[in-house]
């Protein structure tokens, strides 16, 4: 296998979505190639990075407020709707 | 090297009579529909629209369409895919009227100059997350996902952030599955490369430059 191949099955064995055979074959291909080892691990830990980062939480005080927001607006909605 | 573990959702079933009550008329199942995914609904439009502003916008525009089109919700898909797809669609038209000069579209598939062959090879230090103080991790992370086209964000965030599987991402999006494939390897590549410049080993061992 070579490295061209092993990274474009990269999302596939990262998603543990490959048969045993070719999750075998590019297995066998990180044991010795250092460079597909590196990226493959550096690709998995950024999305285990940005997966953990809580990266744009809603605040609790804002998603009060927009969820009353979002409430009254449907309250109008339906109230509108039944004039009609 | 183990697998992602993937995110484990609500049952669906449970899902479905929340919103079966609510097409029927009750505000409280539908508003316990809003609790339950307005935090990811804000991640997602605030990934794709990167504002704060917008995000906030998307959030309410696209709980209030959902809320007047449930009706259409057959229950083919899950709920949440639905709702996803609408704020998407929500969150891209902010970002035109915000960049009208750049064609936005979750179509185009970009052809960049750092595509898919990794350059960095360095590894990187054992805990990288823990080499920054965590609001300098936020923002290092923030700008580097700005820097990714919005088609490939876009489906990063769906797929690896909020966790939804290939099929999910694929129809909450409108894009054929080897589509989202493709844009997610590349963008998980991009993402990497440039992370790598943070986070590699470095011979005083702090990482910091």
């Amino acid at each position: 296998m070579k490295c061209s191949e092993f990274l474009q099955e990269l999302t596939n064995y990262l998603d543990g979505a490959l048969d045993e055979r070719t999750k075998a074959e590019l297995e066998d291909h990180l044991a010795w190639c250092h460079n597909c080892y590196v990226v493959c691990d550096t690709t998995k830990k950024t999305i285990e990075i940005y997966r953990d980062s809580e990266l744009y939480e809603l605040p609790d005080d804002l998603r009060g407020r927009l969820r009353s927001a979002i409430m009254a607006k449907c309250q109008q909605r339906k109230k509108t709707q039944e004039k009609i | 090297m183990s697998a992602i573990q993937p995110k484990i959702g609500e049952p669906v079933s449970e899902e479905l009579a929340l919103v079966q009550a609510a097409k029927n008329g009750d505000d409280s199942a539908f508003e316990e529909l809003v609790k339950r995914y307005d935090r990811n609904v804000f991640r997602i439009a605030q990934h794709i629209t990167q504002n704060r502003e917008d995000a906030e916008d998307v959030v309410q525009d696209a709980f209030l369409k959902a809320y007047g089109n449930l009706e259409q919700f057959q229950g083919q898909s899950k709920f949440y895919t639905w709702l996803v797809r609408i704020a998407v669609n929500e969150a891209l038209m902010k970002l035109r009227r915000r960049r009208p000069e750049r064609m936005v579209s979750l179509d185009e598939d970009v052809k960049t100059e750092e595509d898919s062959v990794p350059r960095e090879i360095a590894d990187w230090s054992p805990n990288p997350e823990q080499l920054y103080k965590q609001s300098e991790l936020k923002e290092i992370l923030s700008r580097t996902i700005q820097g990714l086209p919005p088609s490939f964000r876009t489906v990063f965030v769906l797929r690896d952030v909020e966790g939804l599987s290939t099929e999910e991402t694929a129809e909450a999006l409108g894009l054929s599955i080897p589509a989202v494939k493709s844009r997610l390897l590349r963008a998980r590549l991009q993402l990497r490369e440039r992370l790598s410049r943070y986070f590699q080993k470095r011979e005083s061992g702090d990482g910091k430059k």
